[in-house]
Order: C-alpha cells, then sequence, then structure tokens
C-alpha cells in the first residue's frame, strides 16, 4: 500500500498533470471512487460471495477466447467442422484457446448457478435489489442463448441435432409456431444459412448485450450496496464521517480477496483443461465428433449438462405444447421472486424451518432434474422428473405462503463477524 | 499390397454408436499414448491395412512424424507410399461415389473416430469379426451387426465363428445369445499378439484423434504449479490486508 502511494507522488507532477487534465473532460477518479475505492461492501460477505467476480472473469475468457476462435473458424456448413479441428491441430495453441472456450462454457453455467444459490440463501433479490436480480435474470436468459447459438457452431452431430430439437420447441406455440420455427432458421431444416445467423447471434448480437446488461447490473449493485450473509442493511449504522461501520472498501480489500478466488478457480479451470477437455462427454459431447448429418439422428440427443433440469421438466409433460410452457415457466419464475416472497428476513440464518425446508428441496430437486435430462427416459425416470418437477414448481408457487407463516429469527443491527 | 486391400476392404457402416452396439461388453483397449513404439506400430499398421479405404484427413504426416519421434525421411520411407508430401494430410484416393458404388457405404474417415466412438470401442470391434456365410463379405460383425466392412484383418487373426447359446423365453420363442468367439483357422499371428496388434493400431487412432493431447498433458503440471503459487501469494496478500478489518 504504502509503495503504491510513494510511486505516485514519484511519478510526480505530470501523473497528477495528466489525472487532473482527464478529470477535467471525463470523470475517471470520480467513477473510480464510486465504484471500487470508495464503495462500501460488507466485512462479512463469505464463500458464496466469489462467484460475482468469478462471473465476470469467465466472461472476459470467454470474449477474449472467442476472439481468436473467430479468427481461424468458417461459419459455413461445409467448413465449419473441419475449422474445428484446423483449430485444434494446426493453428498455435488452437487447442487450448477452444478448450478455454469450451470449458469456459460450462464453467459459466457453474459460477451463475452458484451465483444465483446464493441470492436464494441471502434473500439478495429482495427489496430494494429487485431490479438488480432483474438485470441478473436478463444476463442468465442471454447467456442460455448465447450457449445455445455457440453449439451449433463446430457443426457436429449433436449441435445438428440439439439445435433442431430445440428450435422444434417453439413449434408448439400456437397458431404463429411453423412460422417462427421457419423464420428462426431461416430455412426449411437447420442448413448453412441457420448456422451463419447463429454465428452473427453468437459472435456479435447477444455479447453485445451481455455487456450491457453486466454493466448495468454493476451499476445497481453498487446504488443499492451488495446485501451480505446476515441480510443486514449495512447503511442503518453508519460512523461520524458517513462510512457504514460495517463496512469496508471493495478495492483493495475485496480486490485481493477475490484474488484468491480468481487462483482457486483457474486451478480446477486447468484441471479441466489439461486433464479432462470433454469431462467424460459432459462439456463436449462424443457425437459431436461426428459432423453433422441431416440423416442420421444420433440415438439419444440430449442438451449440454447446464439445459438438462429444464429439459427434464420438457420430458416429464406428455404433452409437447404444454411441457414446452412448462418449460419457460421453470425458467421464467426466478424473475418473481422479488414479489413472491413474503418473508420478513433476507438471510437463510433467521428464516424458519419451512424456507429451508423449500429452499433444500429444491436444490434437490434441480440437481436430480439436471441428472435425469442427461438419462434417456425410462417410465421410472419420467415418474421421477414428474415428481421432481413438482417439487421444482412448489418452491416458487408455495413461496409466498410459506415465506409468510415461517417462524423467522430476530436479525441483529450489526453482521456477524469474527476477525480473523 | 494397397491395391489389393482396397479391393477388399469395405467400409464401416456408419450408424455405429455406443448406444447401439451389438451383445457384446467393449473390452478395455488399455491404449497408452505415451507409448511411442505402440504408436509407431500403430502408425505402420494404420498406413498399410486401414489407409486403403480410410482416410484421417484431419491428420497431418509431418506433424504425426514429429510426435513420433520420427525423421522426415523415415516418415517418407517407411509411411509414405503414394505421391503426397510430408505437409498434407491423410487423404486417400478412392472417389466416394465409386466408394458407395462398391461396398455401399462411404468408408467414415478415422480421425475422430477415436473420439466419436470411444477406444475400447474401436478395439473390440476389430477382434469381434465372425464368419456368417449370409453376409456378402462371409463375414459379420458382433460390436456393430451388418456392417458392410469385411474382415480385412483375417490373414493375422484367423477366422472365428461365434458360439451362441439357446433358449427359449417365456412366450415360447427361440433366443440365442453369443456365448464366445472360437477359433475356426488359425492366422499367423496368436491371439496376444493379434490383440496387441489391434492396440497399437487404436492407440495411433487415440493420437490422430486429439494430437495436442501429448502437449496437454505435458503443460498442465506447470501451469497448475504456478497457479498454486500464485493462489499462495494472493492468500498472504489478503491476510495481510485484511489485518484492518476488525
Amino acid at each position: 500500500m504504502a509503495s503504491t502511494s510513494q510511486t505516485a507522488q514519484a511519478g510526480g507532477g505530470r501523473l497528477a498533470a495528466l489525472t487532473a487534465w482527464i478529470d477535467d473532460r471525463f470523470p475517471m477518479t470520480r467513477m473510480w471512487k464510486e465504484q471500487v475505492s470508495e464503495y462500501y461492501a460488507p466485512k462479512n460477505m463469505n464463500f458464496w460471495y466469489y462467484f460475482g467476480s468469478l462471473s465476470l472473469l469467465v466472461l472476459v475468457i470467454q470474449i477474449v477466447t472467442g476472439i481468436f476462435l473467430t479468427m481461424n473458424y468458417k461459419p459455413a456448413a461445409a467448413d465449419a467442422f473441419g475449422s474445428v479441428e484446423y483449430i485444434m491441430r494446426d493453428v498455435e495453441w488452437g487447442w487450448l484457446i477452444r478448450y478455454m472456450h469450451s470449458t469456459g462454457a460450462s464453467a459459466f453455467f457453474i459460477v451463475v448457478y452458484l451465483h444465483m444459490f446464493r441470492a436464494l440463501l441471502y434473500g439478495s433479490y429482495q427489496k430494494p435489489r429487485e431490479l438488480l436480480w432483474i438485470f441478473g435474470m436478463l444476463i442468465y436468459f442471454a447467456l442460455m442463448a448465447e450457449a445455445f447459438f455457440g453449439y451449433l457452431l463446430p457443426w457436429g452431430n449433436m449441435s445438428y441435432w440439439g439445435a433442431q430439437v430445440i428450435v422444434s420447441l417453439f413449434g408448439a406455440i400456437p397458431f404463429v409456431g411453423d412460422a417462427l420455427t421457419e423464420w428462426i432458421r431461416g430455412d426449411y431444416y437447420i442448413s448453412d444459412i441457420t448456422l451463419n445467423r447463429f454465428f452473427a447471434l453468437h459472435v456479435i448480437a447477444i455479447p453485445l448485450v451481455l455487456v450491457f446488461l453486466v454493466i448495468a447490473h454493476l451499476l445497481a449493485l453498487h446504488e443499492v450496496g451488495s446485501n451480505n450473509p446476515d441480510g443486514v442493511d449495512i447503511k442503518k449504522v453508519k460512523g461520524p464521517d458517513g462510512i457504514p461501520l460495517d463496512g469496508i472498501a471493495f478495492h483493495p480489500y475485496y480486490t485481493v480477496k477475490d484474488l484468491i478466488g480468481v487462483g482457486v478457480f483457474l486451478i480446477l479451470f486447468s484441471l479441466v483443461i489439461f486433464y479432462a477437455p470433454t469431462m467424460g462427454g459432459y462439456f463436449l459431447e462424443h457425437a459431436n465428433y461426428d459432423p453433422a448429418n441431416p440423416l442420421q439422428t444420433p440415438p439419444h440427443i440430449a442438451p449440454v449438462w447446464y439445459f438438462t433440469p429444464f429439459y427434464a421438466i420438457l420430458r416429464a409433460v406428455p404433452n409437447k405444447g404444454l411441457g414446452a410452457a412448462l418449460m419457460g415457466l421453470a425458467v421464467v419464475l426466478f424473475v418473481f421472486l422479488p414479489w413472491l416472497d413474503r418473508g420478513k428476513v433476507r438471510s437463510i440464518r433467521y428464516r424458519g424451518p419451512l424456507f429451508k425446508f423449500f429452499l433444500f428441496s429444491f436444490a434437490i430437486a434441480f440437481l436430480v432434474l439436471g441428472w435425469l435430462g442427461l438419462q434417456p427416459p425410462t417410465p421410472f425416470f419420467t415418474t421421477l422428473a414428474r415428481i421432481f418437477s413438482v417439487v421444482y414448481f412448489a418452491f416458487f408457487l408455495l413461496m409466498p405462503w410459506y415465506t409468510s407463516v415461517d417462524r423467522t429469527k430476530p436479525v441483529p443491527t450489526r453482521v456477524t463477524y469474527h476477525a480473523h | 499390397m494397397r491395391t489389393k486391400l482396397l479391393v477388399v476392404a469395405a467400409a464401416l457402416f456408419p450408424v455405429a454408436t455406443f448406444a447401439a452396439g451389438g451383445e457384446v461388453k467393449l473390452d478395455h483397449a488399455n491404449v497408452d499414448i505415451t507409448n511411442k513404439g505402440s504408436l509407431q506400430r500403430g502408425a505402420a499398421n494404420f498406413v498399410n491395412y486401414c489407409l486403403g479405404c480410410h482416410s484421417a484427413k484431419y491428420a497431418r504426416y509431418n506433424r504425426m512424424a514429429a510426435d513420433l519421434g520420427l525423421s522426415e525421411q523415415q516418415l517418407i520411407d517407411n509411411l509414405m507410399f503414394t505421391g503426397e508430401r510430408p505437409h498434407d494430410t491423410m487423404r486417400i484416393g478412392i472417389n466416394p461415389d465409386d466408394a458407395k458404388r462398391w461396398f455401399g457405404v462411404v468408408p467414415p474417415d478415422l480421425s475422430l473416430i477415436a473420439r466419436s466412438r470411444g477406444a475400447d470401442y474401436v478395439y473390440t470391434f476389430l477382434r469381434s469379426f465372425y464368419v456368417d456365410p449370409a453376409k456378402a463379405t462371409g463375414t459379420n460383425n458382433m460390436v456393430l451387426p451388418g456392417t458392410a466392412m469385411p474382415h480385412v484383418l483375417w490373414e493375422l487373426q484367423g477366422v472365428q465363428e461365434a458360439v451362441w447359446e439357446g433358449h427359449v423365453d417365456a412366450a415360447g420363442n427361440a433366443q440365442r445369445h453369443f456365448k464366445e468367439f472360437k477359433l475356426a483357422a488359425p492366422g499367423k499371428l496368436t491371439a496376444e499378439e493379434y490383440d496387441g496388434f489391434v492396440r497399437d493400431t487404436v492407440n495411433f487412432l487415440e493420437y490422430i484423434a486429439e494430437p495436442a493431447q501429448l502437449q496437454r498433458r505435458a503443460l498442465g503440471f506447470p501451469v497448475i504449479a504456478f497457479l498454486l503459487f500464485f493462489t499462495l501469494l494472493a492468500w498472504l496478500l489478503k491476510k495481510e490486508y485484511w489485518k484492518d478489518v476488525k
């Protein structure tokens, strides 16, 4: 710390003058202070709070590796599969960049799911963070679209048939369904034209939306302030200087803390990239090493693991239209959490047994449905998927009831923190 | 030799998958891509017995030679027979339309067969041909029933017959299950030698499915060692800063 300020002084007048010159024309210093060095975050943020900054890290990894992949990838049905193999074999470090990108896709969903679960644990979506939560959910929707469009690009047989299945879901929409699927594909089947437009959406349209939404998410966060594992509003107790007594500056405290998260994450990320890049067929599916073949359906079509909880819900319903509607609902219901939750406390630490039971059941249901979505359907698995779909929806639909009647514990005025 | 093979050899029927495999349980190939001797023997097997009909159009000759520890001269003398240049990929001269007419299917490219089907699948497939007079090629395959590919390696393995077990099911229909293979006529190699031959070949297929895997595994250790050091520093830094937080 000391050395940083000394360097700044030694840099002397010139650096200060440059800063002043910029600050007269652009709010650089003000933004840095507001968003980073004088943004006060609760000092008791725990393990679960690593996944926000890690999501940002993965976004950067995906954008940078994506740029380099684009330099050698050819978005044409005749060339796409071969160009991916060219990247894997002939492009300098191409295999590493591609594995970073393919592993990054799964890593993105892992960190985002953990980040979302944190919000459920500590009631981070509750007032006044509703809009922050909605921006977050829009990021999640954009991420799903991004993953879906990107999955077609290697033009393997699973890319092809996965896209075929998901696009055909739009056919379940009454009246406009068939016209809509044709409009999405730009053709009567998944073709070169579809590949071209999915490429455009994957490399520019959705990433642009994602970046804007991430900025909105961060601005909204810094406007209302971070929640914490106690769900206590730290702005209620301020010192004479106007700084919350339980708040610490994001920089340097949380920037150095997040570096540990970055290190641990990158170790796990590297273990996958260097020793198990396909993760036994879960991150890169075996059938995708066969080129796309419109005449040959893979024996078992399953989406990549991050979509399988919703896919299991779709398959659990005998009627295609209703199944697609329920699948959509399963995703969209998250948006309404701030209004479904009637609880008087935020954090799980002070919630009653009913909320704990429903949240725990929901987490189990999400994992079981995710596993079921990867399995070929059998009558027993379908029954299981129906049971867990009910558990999944019960978490949301019964929430107004169980959160309002639950026996909650008193919330302290200050956060719980033990200095290390 | 290659011309003769070209005439006798036909193709893997392309609907093979893990799930659609035949009645046999897949044997473990136990391949080891760090074994250069095995890879070199596999490369020789591949160019002599497979490359007549099957291409490996994403695999490049000189990259293969470098990874297998062969000089360019050794590559040209031992593994290249026609007019290709060392920087070419392993393509074949058959016109796909002709192949379709001769064999009924186009023999699939084998660049990625070990990734799409798995090494165990290919290993078991190449050891599971048996006599079946009902088939035009005279042989059938237990892993991929109805395959259009003849038993190209019969001279080496010999001729196998399938031994079946029969029983009558609850509905009164006769059912039969594959029990084991019986060697009807011995080949040039013993059973162990033939398994070794197939293992080397599959090892080579495993390598060409992802040539970077040799580098990939080698790079993992230094990267992770660095990251462990980085994380340790980050942890010490955090501890130092957070001393002020009471």
